[in-house]
């Protein structure tokens, strides 16, 4: 064709060409080794400098795990069983020490005869769960994951059964009040629906509890606070956390995106101020200055406190996430939104945020798994975190007294299995909900 | 410029003496910028204005107005009988009475397009699901796509998402229909399918003012042509005369421009 030019030669195609296949020797291993490993010099010196580093770490952690003891009382136990097998200068991995003491890892000090109970509630949190991230559940499932902030609080702490159904009487009444006056003023049935429900549980729920309590006693075994450890205590931290911290940081989002100054000013003052700050000062002050500010007699428990400060330290940051997700949404979609007389809230939750959601969806995630492994920073107020709490609790034991890579593998593994969990569904909700072929 | 082929049929086309839309003394800034300058306009029921004029001319902003998409700094905004002031009652009303067409179509992305057209009548005239959706099918099938319902916005030709814009906006039955420049952003191939739509919308007695470029269609259907410059209406007039006969020499020197070749 090169010798034809438009203005010389007639051109009509009488017959369209068919897809034909690539031509081969362009496809295939081969040619994915060829331009991916071998390319050039440089390219061949470093992919066998890396199969040389790859060969001498494996060389190391090989024999280690595949010399390791699971059966064994003691450190001294499992080094003589290692040096019995592989003869005197093998070293091997002694993850007896998981077999021995697993339930610690797990569960702190909580109370032997009560494992039942963080393990229900583990069960019943992914219950809970299933209808919010699992499509096509039934919508009854909903109820479960309503009650279950107060089921699972009762069965991890215990006690009296009417202090969570006093708490969730708190929203019934709130839903009620800005039921009976929605039809009056909105924005009066919305504050009511705020403020009824705090008076509720600041001065009506305690002594309510109480005669209820003594009236009718049901309820179980209470475990105290400073019983709690190890996983229970990071997934009692991680989980009510991240499940508070995204609806607190949506709202900071629009706040600070909000035309209003006041409540502009106040989401950025906030959000600016927590991101300012390490998270160990916010533990720090949630241990010690809280109890300054707070009345006198309160007693407010540590757990709780720590879980208010991991919430907002989170929603700082999962709001600058979600606000770069609606930055991301072309202005056209709050004009169509506007134009339609769709109103604020509408638009916000129709329009706005399940888009900006979805394109914030990594982020958010990201945050949540910082957060999550962000837990074990409670060791810092006194709290026994997996890691290192209950770890060094191991340790400091007769029997495993100085063992030292194979709590942290043990304990690492068990975080890596969460995150990397919480990791692939978001990248199975990305594509679940990808909708468009651009 | 695509040219509207069929005859159009002016039977509903009646233009009643009843106002629709009154304009007066509006002024507009955008910083200190003097977007729009005193513009009057009066429409009323039935009528079908085209806008057009330079780019930067103002005429989107006119338009965006109307709906108060733009706030106005002075003057008057009146539309079907409801001022358009900052009290957010009145814009709600006037909103759920005017339907927008925009040029980039901006349709919702994370829903079908039937979902798109339901969306606004459930939620704003509280319209029960399976009525929206009935109504939805209908506009759909006189838009001519009732087969993509199912489908979302991103698997949908250009043409056929400005389709699916105006029968999301007629869903919610507006009085007046507002067009932005509605073909700016399609292929030639898919000019003429929303023209089409937009000649039956007309004939069925729509009041409509739409900003455009494409002169076959204000020849075709418009009673009034507006040519606006520098944030001015600068001549109004049947599309026959300004034409044929364009008063302005700005008029003159515009359809010079994009009649020349």
């Amino acid at each position: 064709m090169s010798d034809t030019h438009a203005q010389t030669v007639r051109f009509v195609r009488d017959s369209m060409l068919p897809q034909a296949a690539p031509p081969a020797g362009q496809a295939g291993a081969v040619r994915w080794l060829r331009e991916n490993l071998f390319s050039g010099w440089l390219n061949t010196i470093l992919t066998v400098l890396g199969l040389i580093a790859v060969f001498f770490l494996l060389r190391g952690l090989v024999p280690w795990f595949a010399h390791s003891v699971w059966n064994a009382n003691t450190l001294t136990e499992c080094r003589e069983i290692i040096a019995q097998i592989w003869g005197p200068d093998a070293r091997g991995a002694c993850f007896a020490v998981v077999r021995d003491r697993w339930q610690q890892w797990l569960f702190g000090f909580y109370p032997a005869h009560l494992y039942w109970r963080p393990v229900l509630a583990l069960v019943l949190l992914f219950v809970a769960l299933a209808p919010v991230l699992v499509p096509g559940m039934s919508r009854r499932l909903m109820a479960v994951s309503a009650i279950y902030p107060f089921l699972g609080f009762w069965l991890l702490w215990g006690g009296s059964m009417w202090l969570p159904v006093v708490a969730l009487l708190g929203f019934v009444i709130g839903w009620v009040v800005w039921r009976a006056l929605r039809g009056v003023s909105p924005l009066l049935a919305i504050i009511a629906a705020v403020i009824v429900p705090v008076l509720w549980w600041l001065l009506a729920a305690a002594p309510v509890d109480r005669a209820l309590s003594s009236a009718i006693p049901l309820g179980i075994d209470a475990v105290r606070s400073d019983r709690f450890g190890g996983f229970v205590l990071s997934l009692t931290i991680g989980v009510a956390a991240i499940s508070l911290s995204l609806p607190l940081g949506i709202a900071l989002a629009l706040g600070r995106r909000s035309d209003m100054f006041l409540i502009k000013t106040m989401s950025v003052c906030f959000i600016e101020f927590i991101r300012g700050v390490p998270l160990i000062t916010l533990l720090f002050t949630a241990s010690l200055l809280l109890n300054y500010f707070l009345p006198p007699g309160t007693s407010f428990d540590i757990i709780l406190r720590v879980i208010i400060m991991v919430t907002l330290f989170a929603a700082a940051y999962i709001a600058e996430v979600i606000r770069g997700g609606l930055a991301a949404l072309p202005r056209g979609q709050y004009e169509a939104a506007d134009a339609l007389g769709l109103n604020y809230f509408q638009a916000q939750r129709l329009i706005v945020l399940p888009q900006a959601l979805k394109i914030s969806i990594p982020g958010i995630v990201s945050t949540f798994i910082g957060l999550f492994k962000d837990t074990t920073l409670v060791i810092f107020v006194g709290l026994l975190d997996p890691l290192k709490g209950i770890t060094d609790a191991v340790r400091a034991s007769m029997e495993w007294k100085g063992i030292y890579w194979e709590p942290y593998i043990f304990v690492g593994t068990i975080f890596f299995i969460f995150c990397f969990g919480m990791s692939r569904y978001s990248m199975y909700l990305e594509r679940r909900l990808k909708r468009d072929n651009r | 410029m695509q040219t509207a082929e069929r005859a159009v049929d002016t039977r509903h086309m009646q233009i009643s003496e009843e106002i629709a839309i009154q304009i007066r003394g509006m002024n507009k800034w955008f910083g200190q910028f003097h977007v729009l300058r005193d513009i009057d306009l009066t429409v009323h029921r039935g009528e079908r204005i085209v806008i057009c004029g330079p780019s930067g001319s103002g005429k989107s902003t006119l338009i965006r107005c109307i709906n108060r998409l733009e706030e106005h700094q002075s003057g008057q905004i009146i539309v079907d009988g409801t001022e358009l002031t900052s009290d957010l009652k009145n814009i709600d009303k006037v909103r759920s009475e005017v339907g927008m067409v925009f040029q980039h179509f901006n349709l919702f992305p994370h829903l079908t397009i039937l979902e798109n057209c339901t969306l606004a009548p459930i939620w704003v005239r509280k319209v029960p699901k399976a009525e929206a959706e009935e109504t939805a099918m209908h506009f759909l099938r006189k838009v001519k796509i009732p087969d993509q319902a199912h489908k979302y916005p991103g698997q949908l030709s250009g043409g056929q998402q400005q389709r699916v814009a105006i029968a999301r906006s007629l869903c919610m039955k507006p009085r007046i229909m507002l067009f932005d420049e509605p073909t700016s952003a399609l292929d030639p191939e898919m000019i003429k399918e929303v023209l089409d739509t937009m000649i039956s919308l007309a004939e069925d007695g729509m009041t409509m003012i739409c900003v455009t470029h494409e002169m076959g269609f204000a020849q075709a259907v418009a009673n009034r042509v507006v040519f606006m410059d520098q944030g001015q209406v600068v001549e109004q007039n049947t599309p026959r005369e300004f034409f044929n006969n364009p008063q302005s020499e700005r008029s003159r020197m515009f359809l010079s421009q994009i009649l020349g070749h």
